[in-house]
């Protein structure tokens, strides 16, 4: 039913586990689909994204799929990461069932939320200056 | 690894040796047609009589004429509700079944909606019991034809209270349908004690051959075929040429199955309780899903809180260890087993399940085995889980 990556990557996932020091997180999934996936990253200054890892609850596709997602956008700028499709993780792991496609979409969609959480706390950080900045001028 | 152990009997079972004698003839000693008259279709046709009486004398129906040879479980659930909705039709529209059936009665069921049937689809509580109060409400005087409730769930082994729901439906003139695929030599089945008009039957899964079943029609009992060709064959009900082997099979595995079913429980539930206890001394968070105690002793559902049914299959089958996500024929789906979730358990858990089926030829170190490798599967797909086990 799955491909030899597939199987390879489920068992020996190269990016599982958390990350301390993330400024990045991203969950999408729900568990009535049966897949839930956590991205993890670490963005530098430049953008650059520097390391990538997952925590899946789902089946052999969707670990995999995940663990190919960090692959493909580790050294990265986010504005090339942002560029990476469900496609490129599909011909990345040979191939998926088609019942299983859904599981390299998520892991999409897990990319641009990690890095839509990335936008938010910069947002935030920067609120946080301008509020302190006034702060200060008062 | 070259050690493989089967944990999956609810889904089918190996054909046992004694079986495979009883068939061996009938292929090509005794191979003529049970329709024919001369002396190869009459030898024939004797074997069919033989499985016949064997399948009376296991459920105690009163004629062997009341047992038709079908190609399996899901044609005897089909032929059930379909023929017997459409013979009884004058009577009314209306039919009872459970959230928890198995698609061969649930799927039969749709049918008939699309023929102008009206079906009521009865809850369950927690522990996957038709709740008879729900069952005495759904009920429509002079309207309500059938109830269907299995006998056994295949997914989580609960035993229902059959007798008291047949009492209840001849009460109000209702038929009764079971599907006892998964309750032959699972429990004890008597279908006059417990009123029971129709009755579905599996050869594959108590160690006879695939392809065979059958269904018990109490005489007196309307039911329209729903196969055409052969007037002749199963008495004008059931056409298509007889199945000798695979009848001589079944009627074989059901001797067996019922003359070793007290042992067998008692082997299967001692199974059972030593794989929870060795389990609960190196695994947390999981939950067993289904009745404590009336339940099917070899079945056990169990959720593993935090990780997904499929991976656990995967690993556990790199292990050598073969179970299954609820049932097989649903495994290629991406939603939560119907049965679960109509016992009320939440996503999460539903997803998180698998279902252990054992059989009787495993020995202890076969457990202790699976439960090491259970508890090495666990540790690794929790430690890349974005739920946390114990929060659940």
């Amino acid at each position: 039913m799955y491909s030899k990556v597939v199987m390879d990557r489920f068992q020996n996932p190269r990016n599982a586990g958390g990350m301390h020091g993330a400024n990045a997180i991203g969950q999408v999934g729900n568990a009535a689909c049966g897949d839930i996936m956590k991205m993890y990253l670490k963005i530098n200054d430049n953008g650059i994204i520097e390391n990538a890892r997952f925590k899946t609850f789902g089946c052999c596709a969707a670990i995999a799929s995940t663990d190919i997602a960090c692959d493909l956008i580790k050294g990265k700028s986010i504005e090339d990461a942002l560029k990476v499709t469900n496609k490129d993780v599909i011909d990345k792991l040979g191939e998926l069932p088609t019942h299983k496609l859904h599981c390299s979409l998520m892991a999409e969609d897990s990319i641009r939320a990690a890095i839509e959480d990335f936008y938010k706390r910069k947002e935030k950080e920067s609120k946080q200056a301008i509020k302190k900045s006034k702060r200060n001028e008062e | 690894m070259n050690r493989k152990i089967y944990l999956d009997n609810a889904s089918t079972t190996y054909v046992s040796n004694e079986v495979i004698n009883e068939m061996m003839p009938c292929f090509n000693t005794i191979y003529g047609n049970a329709g024919s008259l001369h002396s190869f279709g009459r030898d024939a046709m004797a074997i069919v009589d033989r499985a016949r009486d064997r399948i009376r004398d296991s459920i105690n129906a009163n004629k062997s004429n009341e047992i038709y040879f079908t190609s399996g479980g899901t044609e005897a659930d089909n032929w059930a509700i379909l023929g017997a909705a459409r013979a009884n039709a004058n009577k009314g529209k209306h039919i009872i079944t459970s959230q928890i059936e198995h698609h061969a009665v649930l799927h039969a069921c749709e049918q008939l909606e699309k023929e102008g049937f009206e079906i009521t689809y009865l809850p369950v509580d927690q522990t996957g019991l038709v709740k008879l109060p729900e069952l005495l409400h759904a009920i429509r005087r002079n309207e309500t034809i059938l109830i269907s409730i299995m006998a056994v769930n295949n997914e989580v082994g609960t035993i229902q209270n059959i007798k008291a729901i047949a009492k209840i439906a001849h009460d109000y003139g209702i038929l009764f349908h079971t599907d006892a695929v998964q309750a032959i030599g699972n429990m004890k089945i008597d279908v006059q004690d417990m009123e029971i008009d129709l009755l579905s039957m599996s050869s594959h899964k108590i160690h006879g051959p695939k392809g065979v079943g059958a269904l018990y029609v109490k005489n007196g009992v309307l039911i329209d075929p729903i196969l055409f060709g052969g007037n002749n064959q199963e008495r004008g009900k059931r056409a298509g040429t007889e199945n000798v082997p695979g009848i001589a099979g079944f009627g074989k595995a059901v001797e067996i199955a019922t003359r070793n079913y007290i042992i067998n429980s008692k082997k299967l539930r001692t199974i059972r309780e030593y794989f929870l206890d060795k389990l609960s001394e190196k695994v947390e968070h999981f939950q067993v899903n289904g009745h404590p105690q009336q339940k099917a002793n070899g079945i056990l559902n169990i959720s593993f809180y935090g990780i997904e049914g499929e991976s656990i299959l995967m690993l556990l089958d790199l292990a050598g260890i073969c179970v299954s996500t609820s049932s097989a024929c649903t495994s290629k789906s991406l939603l939560p087993s119907h049965v679960l979730k109509a016992m009320n358990i939440p996503d999460e858990i539903a997803q998180s399940s698998i279902r252990i089926s054992f059989g009787t030829n495993i020995s202890k170190s076969d457990v202790d085995y699976v439960v090491n490798e259970i508890e090495k599967v666990v540790s690794k797909l929790r430690a890349i889980s974005p739920i946390q086990a114990g929060r659940i």
